[in-house]
């Protein structure tokens, strides 16, 4: 129960990109067209999720036994870009269609800050591993869904008459404030 | 002083370039907690531009991206004991945002865009301006979101451990103003953010 709780919070109320802003960059950049923004989504699934899965392990079973959590920044970085490299070169030699699809997407993964947020919510909230696969699974699918939602409704910005001053970005910041507002109405009280 | 202003004004990486807003969101819903995190910032960026641009010569193209990283790693760990041993409240208050320096745009944005290419006065400079412009872009949000949300503006609260000052301010002391508390949730920074950034390009546009 505790764990569908966790999935369901993680994806729309506590969603990382409208109540954490974790993921802006992405959110305001690759968000022109709706086949941009789930392929940019789906290969954030997977990077979440599977880095998550190797922190979880290299911070309880190295960095803890040795007393160097310090270092959890520095090593949690060199996970996620390794990582993306790897996912990147199996993707290249094994799925030809799966990588021009993900292809230019992956590196800028490794600047996404949705990435390394979600590792370090994991390390900081103390979730144990099942809870870790739950919460970075919900929060990349409330990453992709919220992507493609804006999406679609950027589409729709060519069609109507915007002021001047509000052209693009302006409008696109007011456009999420009022998706944050709808999200997270629950945390409002 | 011209890259200084130049990194004030013309670029400003929050209202001009859009560069590391995650963090620009999140932390200003206090004055306070946005000037220390901006603080943090320009101390990562001056420093890790003076590093990469002494080092531009001996890091070769293949290798220039894992090293910047590292280096913007390390140097935001530090950044991080320092706050944690000085001010552990707000260390705790700015959480996850703090480490998440590393995967600001900004600051690996300007070392690849400036300091790899520049000597080390231009770097130096630019950082302080970039850093500066990211301050005071901070500073402004907070400022309105603080002053429209909770009706008061914290100049020094958890500071005060250091400067042994308190400052806190009310914007309308004497009337029964209702804040709207509106402004320090998430939506509100979404909307603050984007009417800045709105009155900011139409105040450019005319004076071109």
């Amino acid at each position: 129960m505790n764990l569908i709780n966790l999935l369901i919070t993680s994806i729309f109320s506590s969603n990382i990109v409208l109540s954490r802003f974790l993921g802006i960059c992405p959110f305001m950049g690759s968000s022109k067209s709706v086949k941009n923004a789930i392929n940019m989504g789906l290969s954030v699934i997977f990077v979440v999720t599977l880095s998550s899965i190797l922190s979880y392990f290299i911070y309880y079973k190295i960095l803890i036994p040795t007393n160097t959590t310090y270092l959890k920044t520095v090593m949690f970085v060199l996970v996620i870009a390794c990582i993306v490299q790897a996912f990147e070169l199996i993707l290249k030699k094994t799925n030809k269609k799966l990588y021009n699809l993900l292809g230019i997407y992956l590196p800028l993964i490794t600047t996404n800050c949705a990435v390394l947020g979600v590792v370090l919510l994991n390390i900081n909230n103390n979730y144990n591993l099942l809870e870790t696969i739950i919460f970075s699974l919900g929060s990349s699918i409330g990453f992709m869904l919220v992507i493609s939602i804006f999406a679609t409704i950027r589409e729709r910005f060519s069609e109507i008459n915007v002021p001047k001053r509000f052209e693009g970005v302006p409008i696109a910041f007011i456009t999420a404030s009022i998706m944050a507002l709808i999200f997270t109405r629950y945390v409002l009280k | 002083m011209k890259t200084i202003i130049n990194g004030i004004k013309y670029e400003n990486p929050t209202f001009v370039l859009l560069l590391g807003l995650c963090s620009a969101l999140a932390v200003t819903n206090k004055f306070e907690t946005a000037y220390i995190m901006g603080i943090c910032v320009l101390i990562v960026l001056v420093i890790s531009n003076f590093l990469v641009s002494l080092t531009r010569k001996l890091v070769s193209d293949s290798i220039r991206i894992p090293f910047y990283v590292m280096l913007i790693a390390t140097l935001v760990t530090c950044t991080e004991m320092l706050l944690k041993h000085f001010i552990p409240v707000l260390y705790e208050t700015l959480g996850i945002y703090l480490p998440l320096i590393v995967v600001n745009c900004i600051v690996l944005g300007r070392n690849l865009s400036v300091a790899s290419k520049n000597n080390v006065k231009t770097s130096v400079l630019d950082g302080i301006g970039i850093g500066l412009g990211y301050t005071l872009a901070l500073m402004l949000i907070a400022l309105v979101r603080e002053a429209l949300g909770n009706n008061t503006i914290t100049l020094m609260d958890e500071v005060s451990k250091i400067t042994h000052y308190k400052a806190i301010y009310k914007v309308f002391p004497n009337s029964e103003v209702f804040p709207i508390k509106f402004f320090v949730t998430p939506a509100g920074s979404f909307l603050t953010l984007g009417f800045l950034i709105a009155f900011l390009k139409g105040k450019k546009y005319e004076s071109n």
